[in-house]
């Protein structure tokens, strides 16, 4: 036991946080054990699966390699901040229709990959989207599915705009 | 039966906002008050007597709060009943790197994982055994005393038909060996338990497991706690594979430190700790002849299997005997001889993985179908197309046969992947192969004997007309929870999302035996189906009499009961659950399933193999080698696959490009290998798993048979679709370049090898694979010399620290 917690802010899905935690406990542990926001997921805690990507300031980043103070005045996103109250995001709509998540357990991660890539590049190609999720390992779909719905949401997101 | 309502659309899964909105909750999600955090010390010697443990320096550590190890839960456990060799925590002795010897419950993560260097454990070295030829030959070593010969853990010897004649009568004979390398599930979550010993003296597991059942009663021979005061809950896995399905040893960990502590425990492993655990796919050597006529009619098949189990039994007394059963199903095969040996080695133990025993044997059978097609001169899917097994038949080993949807396949690949303009193009580094497979949907018997049945449900209708399902089912991503809802959906004629699910919880829900051998669509679906159609009955009959008309017209759909021939006289759910609640008070209704007698034969070995219904499948695979650097790109693999009916065409698909990518992955990059018995690639950076950019482009093509013992005509689709592709593609690369891999997986230096440029001494092969098993005597101290050696260095870099 050690007792060298220090106070930390974060700005969370637009919500600021304020919480003591071990200065060496990563984002994503912070982010499951102190605020609860455990749909951030963990596969291996060594940044290679992917799992714990949560966006700051809109870009992706592994939370398991990534120290709460690297990113104490950026505006995280996580998978809790990805619908907008009741209203969906056209990803997690789309995943839910094309069976893009099987397990679930990479889903948090490579909804924030993908939603990083749509931001930037509202129609990418399928290569775009691969290489856009190339670093969120998916063990159950074979990732055609995945394409697909970031493919839909795009579309989704497209079709609404021409609405407005 | 009318029109389906729900099943065969192509609807999002019940689960599916959980998972897509971070709020599903997973083993490590859980946080009880109180709670404690928990680490297994795992053993750093591949074989060593344990002389002696110390807890005492970690107990005093500043936050532990109780240490467990292997003395405190000696009781053997084990999956299998028969073969139970294993305990909870390592007792007297170690039997590979990574094996669970303490464990340490602690405030915070921390403290535990410092906790675990102060634990002093006092090893005396045995000599390991790393090969399936060592362990066979070396009756001086013993990694168990149970073994009878060496380090020999199941033997089994089958034979059907004549089949010294059928050799005879052959015109054509090949003898092959094979390899196929061990790997690994690798999940992206990794295992993880809760458990929770309350002041009332009952225990609660929450586990991410594919057994709920079979773990309930574990927990109960190991801890000594009656049955009936402990309750596995089988949280969300995410991704299993078969990787879950045994007992582990955290599990036990964190109930006896709840218990001991009184206060919640949750133990997580780390991804290293998950190859550790692994009970993945057995390396297996393989020889098989196999004998034809010239028209390629296959008249004896005689096939031995040698499997590598790793330091425990796990389900290896089935996979045993799975490496032979299916060989069967998908070809006339009239005279039928296998001998399978599984050995005991000092490394972590193998398992099912996804397509269980049956992986290994398919790729060996389909490469050598693959040289036999080309021996006789005939196009390798014509060839199949010839032979195939017939619908409603019996093998040879007397496993029946319903539906049988291979050839379909098998026209519909060639259709689809034009694969005769293809084949006829001859481009050096361009190839295409096939293969066919088989699967079980389901065993056709439990792990351990008894007569009830292999899957139950029940229903609830509430006075709102909520339907409630409970089945005993695991979810592991491959869509039970979805399944139990659409099934009962459209047993009552109402929506999925009308459907709350309540799924693998010992205290609630009717026993399912668990979420393995793709048994769950099959059992689970057709025990929710039964449990839906008597309260359908009631349904019907209360409907029939309010609106005055017999009770054949009576029909469900959409949350209405109406009249088949005037849908305009009808009643809503709501008010037909209510009339029936009134006549027969509440309603709820039960079902079961267990599968039919007569699907097997009598002779011992006949329970591994028989299954309701097989799931038929079939691949091509377009590969391109760079015949400079031996890099192997699967540019596509097009998968069909007979599912019987798919219940939900989104979910089958899923299953099937999954599978493909799975079977991919065996044979391009994966392999579970060790160094002096150490794993070489513990860690998700050197476990190559494929990413987006290596997978293949994938495709599937589904195939209804419409089975007649499955639910609304449905088979498995988890396991099957991944054998094919392994064998598909090996078969692509002899047709890219002419060079036989007959071992996996299939590597660029391997293929370096073969084309003569990895050592630029221009030998070129024409096969790599191995032509017999070793005599393992070439150096019996070699494994015990290099354990002392890297011992030796590992303590110089200690004292020098």
């Amino acid at each position: 036991m050690t007792d060298t917690k220090t106070m930390l802010t974060l700005r969370v899905n637009g919500d600021p946080h304020t919480f003591a935690a071990e200065p060496h406990h990563t984002l994503l542990e912070v982010l499951r054990e102190e605020l609860d926001l455990t749909g951030t997921k963990h596969g291996c805690e060594l940044g290679e699966c992917g799992a714990c990507t949560v966006l700051a300031d809109g870009v992706p980043i592994l939370s398991c390699l990534t120290l709460p103070q690297q990113v104490a005045h950026a505006d995280i996103t996580t998978v809790e901040g990805l619908a907008r109250g009741p209203q969906l995001h056209p990803l997690q709509t789309a995943f839910a229709e094309e069976g893009a998540a099987q397990c679930g357990y990479c889903t948090p991660g490579i909804l924030l990959s993908a939603k990083a890539l749509l931001d930037a590049n509202p129609r990418p190609t399928r290569d775009e989207i691969a290489q856009a999720i190339s670093g969120n390992l998916c063990r159950c779909t074979g990732y055609t599915a995945i394409y697909e719905a970031i493919e839909k949401a795009a579309e989704m997101s497209a079709k609404a705009a021409q609405h407005v | 039966m009318s029109e389906l309502s729900i099943l065969g659309r192509r609807l999002p899964k019940v689960n599916a906002w959980a998972h897509l909105t971070g709020s599903a909750r997973y083993a490590d999600d859980i946080r009880l008050p109180r709670m404690l955090y928990g680490r297994l010390l795992r053993s750093t010697r591949p074989h060593a007597l344990i002389k002696r443990i110390d807890i005492s320096r970690a107990l005093a550590y500043p936050g532990v709060v109780a240490v467990v190890t292997g003395a405190d839960m000696p009781e053997k456990m084990g999956i299998m009943p028969s073969t139970q060799d294993e305990t909870a925590l390592a007792v007297d002795k170690v039997r590979y790197v990574g094996e669970p010897v303490a464990g340490v419950a602690a405030l915070d993560e921390d403290a535990a994982y410092e906790a675990l260097s102060l634990i002093d454990v006092e090893y005396e070295d045995l000599e390991p055994i790393f090969t399936i030829e060592e362990a066979l030959d070396r009756d001086d070593v013993k990694i168990h005393d149970t073994s009878k010969r060496a380090n020999v853990f199941k033997e089994v010897h089958l034979s059907f038909g004549d089949v010294e004649g059928g050799f005879a009568k052959a015109d054509h004979v090949r003898e092959d060996w094979f390899f196929f390398e061990g790997n690994t599930h690798a999940p992206i979550e990794s295992h993880s338990a809760v458990a929770s010993y309350d002041a009332d003296g009952k225990l609660t597991l929450w586990t991410s497991t594919q057994v709920p059942h079979y773990l309930h009663r574990e927990m109960e021979k190991v801890l000594g706690l009656p049955r009936t005061r402990i309750r596995v809950i089988a949280t969300p896995n995410g991704g299993a594979f078969g990787g879950k399905s045994d007992p582990f040893g955290h599990e036990f960990a964190a109930a006896l430190l709840s218990m001991r502590t009184k206060r919640p425990v949750k133990i997580t492993l780390d991804r290293e700790e998950v190859f550790y655990a692994h009970r993945g796919r057995h390396p297996v050597k393989m020889r098989i002849k196999t004998g034809v006529k010239k028209d390629g009619e296959i008249t004896a098949v005689e096939f031995q299997s040698y499997l590598d189990g790793g330091a425990y039994a796990s389900y290896g007394i089935a996979t045993t005997y799975y490496t032979g059963a299916l060989l069967t199903v998908t070809y006339r095969v009239p005279a039928y001889k296998f001998d399978g040996v599984r050995v005991y080695t000092n490394k972590p133990p193998c398992g099912p993985k996804r397509g269980h025993g049956t992986t290994q044997p398919r790729y060996a059978f389909e490469c050598q179908l693959d040289k036999i097609a080309l021996d006789l001169g005939l196009d390798p899917i014509e060839y199949r197309l010839r032979i195939l097994q017939p619908a409603n038949s019996r093998t040879v080993n007397e496993l029946r046969v319903t539906s049988m949807g291979l050839g379909e396949c098998l026209r519909a690949l060639r259709d689809r992947t034009s694969w005769e303009r293809k084949r006829s193009e001859r481009t050096k580094g361009k190839g295409i192969g096939v293969a066919g497979s088989a699967y079980i949907s389901g065993a056709g018997l439990p792990i351990y004997w008894n007569d009830m049945p292999h899957s139950g449900a029940e229903i609830r209708i509430d006075r709102g007309g909520g339907v409630t399902v409970m089945c005993g089912t695991s979810e592991i991503g491959q869509g039970s929870d979805n399944l139990l809802a659409a099934i009962a959906a459209e047993a009552l004629g109402v929506y999925p999302e009308d459907v709350h699910v309540v799924s693998g919880d010992t205290s609630l829900t009717p026993v399912d035996l668990g979420s393995y051998s793709s048994r769950v669509t099959m059992m689970a679906g057709n025990a929710t189906k039964n449990a839906g159609l008597k309260l359908r009955e009631q349904l019907v009959t209360v409907a029939a009499e309010k609106l005055g008309i017999p009770a054949d017209r009576v029909n469900l759909a959409y949350r209405k009961v109406y009249d088949l021939k005037d849908p305009e006289r009808s009643m809503s759910f709501v008010e037909a659950a209510n009339l029936a609640e009134a006549k027969y008070g509440t309603l709820v209704g039960a079902g079961s399933y267990r599968p039919p007698a007569g699907i097997g034969g009598n002779y011992k070995g006949a329970g591994v193999g028989p299954t309701p219904a097989y799931s038929y499948q079939a691949a091509v695979a377009e590969v391109t080698v760079d015949l400079e650097t031996g890099q192997l790109t699967v540019d596509k693999i097009t998968t069909a696959h007979d599912c019987g009916r798919a219940l939900n065409p989104v979910n089958v698909e899923g299953q099937v490009e999954g599978s493909a990518y799975m079977g991919y992955g065996e044979i391009v990059v994966e392999e579970q290998i060790f160094r002096g018995g150490l794993h070489k690639k513990p860690s998700l950076l050197d476990y190559k798993l494929p990413t987006s950019l290596d997978t293949p482009k994938l495709e599937t093509i589904l195939i209804e048979s419409v089975d007649s013992e499955g639910p609304y005509g449905a088979k498995e689709a988890g396991e099957g679709p991944l054998n094919p592709v392994i064998p598909a593609i090996a078969n692509a690369v002899y047709d890219a370049i002419g060079v036989r891999f007959d071992e996996t997986p299939i590597t660029a230096e391997k293929i370096l090898d073969a084309l003569g440029k990895r050592d630029n001494r221009g030998i070129t092969k024409d096969r790599i694979g191995p032509t017999g098993l070793g005599d393992g005597k070439a150096d019996p101290k070699r494994a015990m010399r290099r354990l002392e050696a890297s011992t030796e260095a590992r303590e110089r870099k200690k004292t020098q620290v």
